[in-house]
């Protein structure tokens, strides 16, 4: 039997009243794979990404995440994932270390691996000698990292990864990215969501979503090919043309 | 269910409450404050009674009357020589609570074996002191027309005459029939009922508010250990200021203690839980620190005040508010309050109590449980 892919998407809808957030996407995410969720704000981004991590419940179509269904087992789905939202949630009154102590606690890591996940973490998130500090004091790049560390103790499988750079300066977020190459060339498969076009580059595979539909998937440099494009930005923009154009 | 998860959520929540010394100051200062409030300002108790009296008749006869209120500490005569003026401006005043006037012809009619009226002028507008002043000059009245009569029929007879019947009274339980033994064990529900909504109403709609929320719902974490976690670390501060009041009613008020710790201690534990569960059930049904505040502090301070029975006596009120009593956890904890403290009882007699106790609190934490659960709509 095949290896399974750790994301699958089918025919996936999500409704809210009388707007369309997710419309009809299918898509298959491979393991290992750093796979870049593109488009501007709104176009539905966030909500894939929270259907996958059991926050919300698809209207219909199915997705299972590490070979588990997100609408019937959560609860499986949630063991075997890393989130990091958009918005900042570490607890700001809570020191890293406090931070991290949590997180391992409610992700259950065992006893006797828990000292070794904390320093791993620090270590990757480069936190090690501001381990007393409190959270809300550090610099925003410092925050991603903690977060990003927190968010793998348990060492998920799978991580989401929802516009985990926006806010930060260039330089942070460049070393954010070498810390997501670490983890993928670890095996972990990351879902990463973006609106910096030059981060689309560092993708395996992208998705560019516009108005709740994926409306381009491939390679960066197959996108770029296929348009004759000399940036993920021209890529983007020229798809979104296309597609106001076809639909005018 | 895992203990490792209540764990972390509990030591982060403890850690949460140590570094807000705003919950922290909350959590120690309204016991202190309402202790005080309501320990040493709060007083039932009607002594000292301010009254003027205006005697027109000057004689003996009335001289021995006034004797009987001035004798007395429950009235605190300011003059004897007032007059209708003088009566009429204490009262509007307040410096005074009743008049008593005693008219020229007193003597005469006494010696007459008339009947001889005396008039009291009294101030009503508070109703409940000037309902107890009231029987007091009554009973200092009656009293000294039976020692006239009886003074009559010994001088009349030669013999000594007795009063036929009189209510021999014997006071159980506050026999000093104190005020504040009756409201410091009362106050204590209300006291942890207050904290227990204000600390935990912010718990979580702050993390709503900060986004930690979503965070956590991405964790194979379940509802009920997060609320588990969330209510034990409250649970302690709850404790201590439970310990607090309890050592400040017996050596601070000096509130006899009659009854069994154990019971008192399993009685609390079950109300807290219960108290902390609604003001959690509010922070998540409202997802606003503002909103959850003001809900908790309404919904918490106002029943435990005045349904509970803690100062204002439940058989006293209409009946569609007594039927409501009967839904105010604090009104069973009030009585099982005041009767360990005041009569000593335990289990045998308030069983019932303890029992609405339980399945109020298990109510609330299931409501509380049914509102965190993430809505995958």
């Amino acid at each position: 039997m095949p290896e399974p892919d750790a994301v699958v998407i089918d025919k996936l809808v999500k409704r809210f009243d009388d707007f369309v957030a997710v419309d009809n996407v299918s898509l298959r995410v491979a393991k290992g794979e750093i796979f870049g969720f593109l488009g501007p704000n709104g176009a539905g981004k966030s909500t894939t990404i929270r259907i996958l991590c059991g926050l919300l419940g698809p209207t219909s179509g199915q997705a299972t995440v590490s070979g588990f269904d997100v609408a019937t087992q959560p609860e499986l789905v949630k063991r075997s994932i890393g989130y990091m939202s958009q918005k900042f949630s570490l607890y700001g009154d809570l020191t890293v270390e406090e931070n991290l102590d949590f997180f391992s606690g409610i992700y259950g890591v065992p006893k006797e691996r828990r000292e070794e996940r904390k320093s791993f973490a620090l270590r990757m998130a480069n936190l090690e000698e501001r381990r007393g500090e409190l959270t809300g004091q550090l610099p925003g790049g410092w925050k991603q990292r903690l977060a990003l560390g927190c968010a793998i103790l348990h060492e998920p499988p799978i991580l989401f990864l929802d516009e985990p750079t926006s806010g930060v300066d260039p330089i942070a977020r460049r070393s954010f990215w070498d810390l997501i190459y670490d983890l993928s060339a670890g095996g972990q498969t990351i879902f990463v969501t973006t609106h910096y076009m030059d981060e689309a580059e560092y993708c395996h595979r992208v998705a560019l979503m516009y108005k709740g539909k994926v409306i381009a998937l491939d390679t960066p440099r197959a996108l770029k090919q296929k348009l004759g494009a000399k940036s993920m930005e021209e890529v983007f923009i020229n798809e979104i043309e296309r597609q106001e154009a076809a639909t005018a | 269910m895992s203990f490792r998860r209540i764990r972390a959520v509990f030591r982060k929540e403890f850690l949460h409450i140590v570094r807000d010394p705003r919950s922290l100051g909350m959590a120690l200062l309204i016991p202190i404050l309402m202790l005080g409030l309501f320990g040493y300002a709060l007083s039932l108790d009607v002594n000292h009674l301010p009254a003027i009296i205006y005697d027109q008749d000057n004689s003996p006869a009335s001289r021995d009357l006034i004797q009987a209120f001035q004798g007395s500490t429950y009235f605190d005569v300011r003059s004897v020589s007032g007059d209708y003026p003088s009566i009429e401006k204490g009262i509007n005043s307040n410096k005074i609570v009743f008049g008593l006037v005693i008219p020229p012809d007193f003597t005469r009619l006494l010696e007459a074996g008339k009947e001889a009226p005396v008039q009291v002028l009294l101030d009503g507008s508070d109703s409940n002191t000037a309902s107890i002043a009231m029987a007091y000059v009554t009973t200092v009245v009656n009293l000294y027309a039976l020692e006239r009569s009886a003074q009559r029929l010994d001088q009349r007879t030669g013999m000594h005459v007795k009063p036929l019947t009189e209510a021999q009274v014997r006071v159980w339980y506050n026999n000093d029939l104190k005020s504040r033994n009756f409201i410091v064990p009362g106050l204590i529900p209300v006291i942890l009922m207050i904290i227990a909504a204000l600390l935990t109403s912010l718990c979580i709609a702050r993390e709503w508010e900060n986004g930690t929320m979503e965070q956590l719902l991405s964790t194979p974490i379940r509802p009920t250990e997060l609320l588990l976690g969330k209510l034990s670390a409250f649970f302690v501060l709850g404790a201590a200021d439970t310990v607090m009041s309890l050592l400040a009613a017996v050596f601070l008020f000096n509130v006899p203690l009659k009854g069994s710790l154990a019971f008192l201690g399993l009685s609390s534990f079950i109300f807290l839980f219960g108290a902390l569960s609604w003001g959690i059930f509010i922070s998540a049904a409202t997802k606003s620190q503002l909103i959850a505040y003001q809900v908790g502090l309404l919904s918490s301070f106002l029943p435990a005040f005045l349904l509970s029975g803690f100062i204002y006596a439940v058989d006293n009120m209409p009946p569609v508010i007594r039927f409501i009593t009967n839904f105010i956890p604090a009104k069973y904890y009030v009585t099982i309050m005041k009767g360990i403290f005041l009569k000593g009882v335990g289990m045998e007699v308030m069983w019932l109590e303890l029992l609405w106790l339980t399945v109020y609190a298990v109510i609330i934490f299931t409501l509380a449980v049914s509102k965190m659960k993430p809505k995958i709509a």
